[in-house]
């Protein structure tokens, strides 16, 4: 089974090195095929930090977020809390 | 964004003297401020603002390499830096294992975009392992930045 969700970059950092290693330990917990793709470009690994790396994905964009094989409902939400709490960083506006 | 139009060629280093991870950013920060970036009292808030960002978990990626970088006043555009350490450095990577590979970025401030496009070119380049493999192989910064170069060209 294959399952999707995209997301939308709030951080005005956009999708930055700490939340990516944060993805990828995420993404590693669980047993099944994750993959990331910014519309328009190559899906990349999103279990590999050098998959992610590539993906330059700044405010303002929408990520789709692929998950294919066991528990990926669960791992689906779990990927995609880390951009619904904004990869936990204060908005800089209250900084 | 290429490699090639962030590194400072005359910021590569070939064979880092520092063994530690402290002084390995000291030693890459300091290769930067002797190429002309960052004046006299800047060049240790650089190596403090990197060392503090480590601290929210390590820039060390896995299979040898390591992304350490900053924001800083100090740049007006980004700056970045190539290191080698032939016998590794330890960097609390996520695979634990010791980094050979350094790349630097220092970004000035309020420029965020600009960081994820030189990662988007650091991974291109990484991605490749024939090329970390020839990277850790090279001898001479020359060597780093013809690798680097050709790399680009497709060569």
């Amino acid at each position: 089974m294959t399952i999707r969700q995209t997301v939308a970059i709030s951080n005005p950092n956009g999708f930055h090195m700490r939340p990516m290693a944060a993805f990828v330990e995420t993404a590693n917990r669980f047993p099944c095929g994750v993959t990331v793709t910014r519309p328009g470009k190559d899906p990349v690994n999103g279990k590999s930090m050098l998959g992610l790396l590539g993906l330059n994905a700044p405010q303002g964009t929408e990520l789709v977020i692929e998950i294919t094989g066991p528990r990926a409902a669960e791992a689906l939400q779990a990927l995609v809390l880390i951009f619904q709490r904004n990869f936990d960083e204060e908005p800089e506006a209250t900084r | 964004m290429r490699m090639s139009e962030f590194i400072i060629r005359e910021a590569i280093s070939a064979n880092l003297a520092a063994t530690q991870k402290e002084d390995v950013i000291r030693e890459m920060v300091e290769n930067l401020r002797v190429a002309g970036y960052f004046k006299g009292g800047d060049s240790e808030d650089v190596v403090k603002a990197i060392l503090k960002r480590e601290l929210l978990s390590s820039t060390g990626i896995g299979d040898g390499v390591a992304i350490p970088h900053a924001k800083h006043s100090s740049v007006e555009r980004l700056v970045g830096a190539v290191a080698i350490s032939p016998k590794g450095v330890p960097f609390d990577s996520v695979d634990n294992d010791p980094v050979y590979v350094l790349i630097m970025l220092i970004s000035p401030q309020e420029r965020p975009s600009e960081h994820l496009r030189a990662l988007e070119g650091v991974s291109r380049c990484l991605k490749d392992k024939n090329f970390v493999r020839s990277l850790r192989q090279a001898t001479t910064p020359q060597q780093i930045w013809d690798l680097i170069s050709n790399h680009e060209r497709g060569a």
